[in-house]
C-alpha cells in the first residue's frame, strides 16, 4: 500500500500535463500504453532473473498470469471482480485530473463510502431488494462525495492544496473506520475484534455466475462500474458542467475570464470524485465482502490513481486501464500459486508499467520505429 | 488430465498444461497465509514450516499464498479451488467466515484451518486448536520470577480469540506467581476481566511493535510478551537497543531465538505453537485417509505448544525458579493445575 508516496506534490502539474492532455492521440492513447506493458513484463523478468528465478520459472509465472486473469471462467470471474472498484474509483480521479485536481483521496473515500453502504446494508431488515441494494449504494455515493467535498470546500475557500488534504484526510479515514467498527451498534455481535455486522442478502449486489459455479465471484458491479464509464464521458465530453471541467483544467485563468466559477467547479468536480470512490467502496462492501474491517480499500484507492493515469484521464481509457490492472491481481495470484513467485514481484510490474507511462519520451526513445514522428516533434 | 483441459482455454492449455506437469506430485497441499505473510518469523511462517516439513518427509508437493489484506482471503482461497490441491489450510481466525463459506460450497475439497473451530464441526473441515494458555501460563511465571521492577507488559494485534489465549494465559501465570510469593507483581496491556487491552489492531507495522514497547517501558515494564506476530519483531529492535537489562522480550508462536536470529539475545523465552507439528499431522491424516472434520488441539500434554529453552539466558533464570516452573508444566499436563480464570 506504500507505492504511492505523498512526496509527489512537486511532480504533480507535470503529471497532470500527461494524464490530462487537450487531444487524444492515438498514439498516447493506445501505443505508450501497450509499449509501457512490454517493457514492465520484460524488466520483471529481468528482477525475476536478477532474485535467482530460473528462466523456466519466469516462463511458467508469467503463464500463470496469462492463465490467472483470461485462462478459464473462474479467471474472468476474478479479474473483473478486482477491476470494478479500480474502475469506478479511477474514472472519478481521472474526472478530477481533467478538471485539475489531483485528488489522492480516492482510498478514504473508499472507506467512508464503503462504511456507510455497510451501515445502511444492515440497518434495514425487511425492506424489498429493489429499495435496499439501490439505498445502500445511494449511501456509499453521499458520504463519498461529502467526504471528498471537504477537500474541495478547503480548496475553493482558503486554497488548501487538495494533495496534502486528501492525504490527510485518508489517515482521518483509516482510524475513523477503525473507531466505527468497534460502535456496539456496528460490530458484529458476539466479536472483539472491529469488524462489522454482515450485509443483509436485500442489500448484497447479486454475484451473476453463482448458478454456474458457487466459487465465481463476479458480481452486478461490473454493469454499475460499466453505467459509470457512459456517465462519466456524457459529463465530461456532452455537458456543459464537463465542459467547465475541463476548460477549468486547461487554462484555469482562461475560465476565469470566461466567466466559469472557479470555486463551484472546484467543489463539484472533488464531490463528483468522491461520488465514484464511494460507489466503488460500496461495491466492495455490498458485492465482494459482505462486511467491513479494518483497511478493507486494500490500496485500491492508490492503484486507482494509476489506473487513471494509465487511462490518460479519458474513460474508455480507464475501463481499459482497470481491466488491465484487475487481470494482473487476478494473474498475481496464479502465478505465486503455480511458480511460487512472490505477490510482491506484481506490484513491481504494476510499478514498472507506471513509470513508463509517465515517461512516454523514454517510451518513444525505446521503440522508435513504433511511433510514426520522432519524439522532439512532439512537445 | 480432462479435469485441466476443461478449465483452460484453447489457447493457452496446451502450454499450460506443460508448466503444471512439471509440478506435478501425488499429493500437494496448500495454504493460504495471514497478511503478517510467508516470511514473517512467527506465526505464518511456524504454519508453512509444517508443509515443508511434509514436502521433506512425506514428499508432498507444497504451495502458498499469501493474503496482503483481508480481502484476499476469498479470492486466495479461491485460486486454489478446482482440484490441484488435496488439502488446503488456511491460517489464521480472521480464514474463519471465508473457510466457512468455501468448505460449504466445495463439498468434496478437504480443508483445514489454523486457530478456529466450528460448531457444529463442518465435515470436510478440521479446525487447529491450541492451549495456549497453558505455555502462556509458564511464561507468565517466570516473567514474574524474573522482574526487577515488578511490572510487564503485553500487546497483542487483533482482539480475537487465538492472540487473547497467550494474554490470558500469561496474566495468570503472573497472578499464580503473585499468589505464592505474595508478590504484587502487574501486567499492563490486558485485563481478563473486561476482555480490552493494547493492540495494534494489524500483524504488520514494526513500527507499531517499538512504538507500544516503548510506551510500556516508560511504564515501568521490563518484560514485555508482543502477541502479534511480526509486529513484536519491532518491540525486539528496541531492546536490542535499549539493553537485555532494561527490556526483554518473550517471543510467540515459533521459537524466536532462532527465527529471529540478528535479536536473538533479546529472547527471555518464546511460548511455542507448534503448528507445524499439526498442519504436518493434519497433511498425514489426508494422506493415509484418516481425515475427518473436527478438531485437533495442541496442548502441553502433547507437545502442541510449549515453552521454549532461555538459550543465552540459561544463567539468569534461578534454578529454583526453573524447578517451580518444572513442577507447574508437569502438574498442567496432568490436569491438577488450571490455567483458567
Amino acid at each position: 500500500m506504500s507505492e504511492q508516496q505523498p512526496d509527489r506534490a512537486a511532480l504533480v502539474d507535470a503529471l497532470l500535463k500527461r494524464a490530462a492532455p487537450g487531444r487524444s492521440e492515438f498514439e498516447d492513447l493506445f501505443v505508450v500504453p501497450l509499449f509501457a506493458v512490454v517493457m514492465a513484463l520484460i524488466l520483471g523478468a529481468l528482477t525475476m532473473l536478477a532474485t535467482d528465478v530460473s528462466l523456466a520459472t519466469i516462463g511458467r509465472s508469467y503463464l500463470a498470469l496469462l492463465e490467472g486473469s483470461l485462462g478459464s471462467l473462474r479467471a474472468l470471474s476474478e479479474t473483473l471482480t478486482a477491476a470494478t472498484p479500480l474502475i469506478l474509483s479511477g474514472l472519478g480521479l481521472a474526472l478530477g485530473f481533467r478538471a485539475g485536481m489531483f485528488n489522492i483521496g480516492a482510498e478514504g473515500q473508499i472507506l467512508m463510502g464503503g462504511m456507510a453502504a455497510v451501515i445502511v446494508g444492515f440497518s434495514f431488515p425487511g425492506l424489498p431488494w429493489a429499495v435496499h441494494l439501490p439505498l445502500a449504494m445511494l449511501g456509499g455515493v453521499v458520504v463519498g462525495a461529502i467526504y471528498a467535498g471537504i477537500a474541495g470546500v478547503l480548496r475553493a475557500t482558503t486554497g488548501a492544496h487538495e494533495v496534502i488534504s486528501t492525504i490527510m484526510l485518508n489517515l482521518i479515514s483509516f482510524r475513523l473506520v477503525d473507531y466505527l467498527l468497534r460502535q456496539p451498534w456496528i460490530q458484529k455481535a458476539g466479536r472483539a475484534d472491529p469488524i462489522s455486522e454482515s450485509v443483509l442478502p436485500s442489500a448484497e449486489l447479486p454475484r451473476l455466475l453463482a448458478w454456474i459455479d458457487p466459487n465465481l465471484r463476479v458480481h452486478a458491479g461490473i454493469f454499475v462500474a460499466l453505467a459509470a464509464v457512459l456517465l462519466v464521458w456524457w459529463v465530461l465530453f456532452r455537458t456543459r458542467l464537463g465542459f467547465e471541467f475541463r476548460a477549468s483544467g486547461e487554462s484555469p485563468d482562461a475560465a476565469r475570464y470566461a466567466g466559469m466559477r472557479a470555486g463551484l467547479i472546484i467543489v463539484s468536480v472533488m464531490a463528483f470524485a468522491g461520488a465514484m470512490s464511494g460507489l466503488a467502496g460500496a461495491n466492495q462492501t455490498l458485492g465482494v465482502l459482505g462486511r467491513a474491517t479494518p483497511g478493507f480499500s486494500a490500496g485500491i484507492g492508490f492503484n486507482a490513481i494509476s489506473v487513471a493515469l494509465l487511462g490518460r484521464s479519458h474513460p474508455v481509457g480507464v475501463l481499459f486501464a482497470g481491466l488491465l490492472f484487475g487481470a494482473l491481481e487476478a494473474g498475481g495470484r496464479q502465478m505465486q500459486v503455480d511458480a511460487g513467485v512472490s505477490i510482491d514481484l506484481i506490484a513491481i510490474i504494476q510499478a514498472l508499467i507506471i513509470v513508463f507511462i509517465a515517461a512516454p519520451l523514454l517510451v518513444r526513445a525505446i521503440f522508435p520505429w513504433g511511433f510514426r514522428r520522432a519524439p522532439d516533434a512532439k512537445e | 488430465m480432462h479435469r485441466h483441459l476443461r478449465r483452460l482455454a484453447p489457447l493457452a492449455g496446451a502450454l499450460i498444461l506443460a508448466g503444471t506437469a512439471a509440478f506435478a506430485a501425488d499429493f500437494t497441499a496448500c495454504q493460504v497465509t495471514d497478511t503478517g505473510g510467508i516470511d514473517d518469523n512467527s506465526f505464518n511462517q511456524t504454519a508453512w514450516k509444517g508443509v515443508l516439513d511434509a514436502e521433506e518427509k512425506l514428499g508432498v508437493g507444497g504451495r502458498f499464498l499469501e493474503s496482503q489484506a483481508e480481502t484476499d482471503y476469498e479470492a486466495n482461497i479461491n485460486s486454489l479451488l478446482g482440484g490441484q490441491c488435496d488439502v488446503i489450510i488456511t491460517v489464521g481466525f480472521l480464514l474463519g467466515d471465508a473457510t466457512k463459506a468455501a468448505a460449504e460450497a466445495n463439498p468434496e475439497q478437504k480443508f483445514s484451518i489454523v486457530d478456529y473451530s466450528y460448531d457444529p464441526a463442518i465435515p470436510n473441515v478440521l479446525g487447529q486448536v491450541y492451549a495456549t494458555d497453558e505455555a502462556a501460563f509458564l511464561a507468565g511465571y517466570l516473567a514474574a520470577g524474573m522482574t526487577r521492577t515488578g511490572v510487564l507488559g503485553t500487546f497483542g494485534g487483533i482482539n480475537i480469540p487465538p492472540v487473547t489465549i497467550f494474554m490470558d494465559g500469561f496474566y495468570r501465570g503472573v497472578e499464580h506467581y503473585n499468589a505464592r510469593k505474595g508478590t504484587t507483581v502487574t501486567v499492563l496491556g490486558w485485563n481478563p476481566e473486561t476482555r480490552e487491552g493494547l493492540f495494534t489492531n494489524n500483524f504488520e507495522s514494526l513500527d507499531d511493535g517499538r512504538a507500544f514497547a516503548q510506551n510500556l517501558v516508560d511504564e515501568g515494564a521490563d518484560i514485555v510478551l508482543p502477541v502479534a506476530g511480526p509486529v513484536g519483531l519491532g518491540s525486539a529492535a528496541l531492546a536490542d537497543e535499549l539493553g537485555v537489562d532494561r527490556l526483554k522480550i518473550i517471543g510467540v508462536d515459533a521459537d524466536l531465538y532462532f527465527t529471529d536470529p540478528g535479536k536473538k539475545h533479546v529472547y527471555l523465552t518464546s511460548v511455542m505453537k507448534r503448528m507445524d507439528a499439526t498442519v504436518l499431522g493434519v497433511i498425514e491424516k489426508a494422506m493415509d485417509g484418516t481425515f475427518a472434520g473436527g478438531i485437533l488441539e495442541g496442548n502441553l500434554a502433547n507437545g502442541g505448544v510449549d515453552l521454549a529453552p532461555f538459550h543465552d539466558m540459561e544463567a539468569l533464570v534461578p534454578d529454583e525458579l526453573k524447578a517451580e516452573l518444572a513442577t507447574i508444566r508437569q502438574d498442567i499436563a496432568d490436569g491438577k493445575l488450571s490455567v483458567g480464570g
